[in-house]
């Protein structure tokens, strides 16, 4: 892929914790408008990856370019400002904040919107994202479903270039999981490049055009998802796992 | 699927701005205060809003910035004494108060350099020994003289009567200007940056919110508020003795306020600051009983009201009387106009 397509480019990633290697030398390139899926075994550094990525963690070595910039000295907030938005794994509402603050926040501060711009960006996030008619909720008073659309709504409201999606499909039912595809799928059409970890790889392959399988902190197979999913490297460290899980009910 | 053209966002009501009608009646007869009331109303009033301001800076402090400080002491100390520091340096005397303020919150962002670093309960903890510092340096000071401590002799000049009514006007002034301005900010962007912080600090930046300079703004706007605060209870007072000013039980007073008022609420604190103010002046001579009330009732109210008068009030009456969030009008049915989903 040509370097003037690619939104973000990180260069032999290194993050350790104590004498733990979890990110080893990790190159990683999302082209503009691209979805990228990235599956491994729990542990493989998938989570790490994306921290290092969104500015949560520092890498001991390597370079981020984002939109050619290079962006691995800057903290999460600065990196958001800029375009890269992350939803977390476990959501993390503004729980005294109704559903509408919680996304202007992210419009305020994220996207830089004011007043009624900012206003309107998260009211057509909400239609988007189906989470209207909880418009006036306080966060805390959620369930799942919504705790994940809203985790996902808010970081749209910050108008991202990138977004960066963790597992969010977690611990939801398939009829749940369909709805968060639709939207995500929405999201791509606008032309946003996305991220997403998930472990659900069925769901997963529905929206992303490229995969990626990590396994103990390396990235071992990247491209189309079919092929990675007929990798013998991915099915003995990854897949092999799962198949075997599943067959044991 | 965009929003449907009858969907907009309230922040006002029509009660809300009746509301604010009304108040600015009450303060337009609390403005005349001095000529309407007996020496001795007055005097009380003129705490009452020094109760209210320190009522009002802790809660935007704990209640919207999730900075729970126990050592708000330090400021209300420092601005008395800074008080009697410009004073005694040629200062006018009114304006001392104020510029004490002032100088006050701009000392807290050098303090708020370090101590926004530290989180939960180290930052409370944290907090009372810097007012615990606070109180040994000042002591320090040959003007102050240890614990004897010293006046605010430039209201000497004044006639008691004259200096009783500049007091109050002083205290007034400061309470309105203090309440109109945590109100504007949090009202806008700063206020639910500040409040995404409280809920979640690393939600909040990973969404773009400027963490530790949201929380600087706040801890230098609440600083400056007790220092005032601090000096003008010094004119209330005149006398500085150290110990006085730079107790733990100013802080105790703020908490005791917010929480039976309403933590996390605008209207709260203010209620509270009233009703302690009351409960003082009814019972405050009754000595060690009054002091067991206090705490049984701050108790009592931690267990079975947490979210307090205010709070309680709210959650049967959810229509707020001065507003500070957003609701969304109309948004059900757009949604269901828009085929948004309905579940």
């Amino acid at each position: 892929m040509a370097r003037a397509e690619s939104v973000l480019r990180a260069d032999g990633l290194e993050k350790r914790f104590g004498a733990l290697v979890v990110l080893d030398a990790v190159d990683f390139t999302v082209g503009c408008r691209e979805a990228v899926g990235i599956v491994g075994p729990n542990g493989a550094g998938k989570t790490t990856l994306l921290n290092v990525l969104s500015g949560r963690n520092t890498p001991e070595r390597g370079q981020i370019l984002f939109a050619g910039e290079d962006v691995t000295g800057l903290d999460v907030a600065a990196r958001c400002r800029l375009g890269i938005a992350r939803s977390h794994q476990i959501p993390r509402p503004f729980g005294g904040m109704t559903v509408f603050e919680n996304l202007l926040v992210a419009a305020e501060a994220g996207a830089g919107l004011r007043g009624p711009a900012a206003t309107r960006r998260a009211l057509e996030t909400l239609a988007l994202c189906g989470m209207l008619p909880r418009a006036n909720r306080r966060a805390e008073t959620l369930g799942l479903l919504d705790r994940k659309r809203l985790e996902l709504a808010r970081a749209l409201a910050t108008e991202p270039v990138l977004l960066l999606l963790d597992e969010i499909g977690a611990g939801l039912t398939d009829a749940e999981a369909q709805i968060l595809v639709e939207i995500i799928a929405a999201i791509r059409a606008q032309g946003i490049a996305i991220v997403w970890i998930e472990h659900i790889v069925h769901v997963l392959v529905k929206v992303v055009g490229r995969l990626v399988c990590m396994d103990a902190g390396r990235v071992i197979a990247d491209g189309a998802p079919d092929a990675v999913l007929r990798d013998a490297a991915v099915i003995d460290a990854y897949l092999g796992q799962a198949a075997h899980a599943a067959s044991h009910g | 699927m965009m929003a449907a053209p009858d969907m907009r966002v309230e922040r006002w009501t029509r009660r809300a701005q009746g509301f604010v009608v009304s108040l600015l009646l009450l303060a337009l007869v609390l403005a005349f205060g001095p000529l309407l009331f007996s020496a001795g109303i007055t005097d009380r009033l003129s705490e009452l809003f020094v109760y209210v301001m320190l009522a009002v800076t802790w809660n935007l402090l704990a209640g919207y910035g999730g900075l729970v400080s126990v050592g708000q002491q330090a400021f209300f100390g420092l601005g008395a004494y800074l008080a009697v520091r410009l004073s005694a340096a040629g200062v006018s005397v009114y304006p001392a108060l104020l510029l004490a303020g002032l100088m006050t919150g701009a000392l807290a962002l050098a303090i708020g350099e370090v101590m926004l670093r530290l989180e939960g309960g180290e930052f409370a903890i944290g907090m009372w020994v810097v007012a615990e510092l606070a109180h040994l340096l000042v002591n320090l000071d040959p003007l102050v003289q240890g614990e004897t401590g010293t006046s605010l002799i430039a209201l000497d000049a004044f006639s008691a009567a004259a200096r009783r009514a500049d007091t109050y006007w002083a205290a007034f002034a400061a309470m309105v200007l203090l309440l109109v301005l945590v109100f504007a900010v949090l009202r806008g962007r700063l206020g639910t940056a500040l409040q995404a912080i409280r809920d979640d600090e690393i939600a909040a930046a990973s969404l773009g919110v400027r963490v530790l300079a949201t929380k600087r703004v706040v801890f230098m706007l609440a600083a400056g508020g007790a220092a005032l605060a601090g000096a003008l209870w010094l004119a209330t007072a005149i006398t500085f003795q150290p110990h006085a000013y730079f107790s733990v039980q100013w802080t105790a007073y703020m908490i005791f306020m917010t929480l039976v008022g309403g933590l996390g609420t605008f209207e709260g604190p203010v209620i509270g600051a009233v009703l302690f103010f009351t409960v003082e002046w009814l019972f405050g001579a009754s000595g060690v009983w009054y002091l067991i009330g206090l705490g049984a009732a701050a108790l009592g109210f931690a267990l079975f009201a947490p979210r307090g008068l205010w709070g309680a009030f709210t959650e049967r009456f959810p229509e707020r009387l001065l507003p500070l969030g957003y609701h969304v009008v109309g948004a059900r049915a757009a949604a269901a106009a828009g085929g948004g989903e309905e579940r």
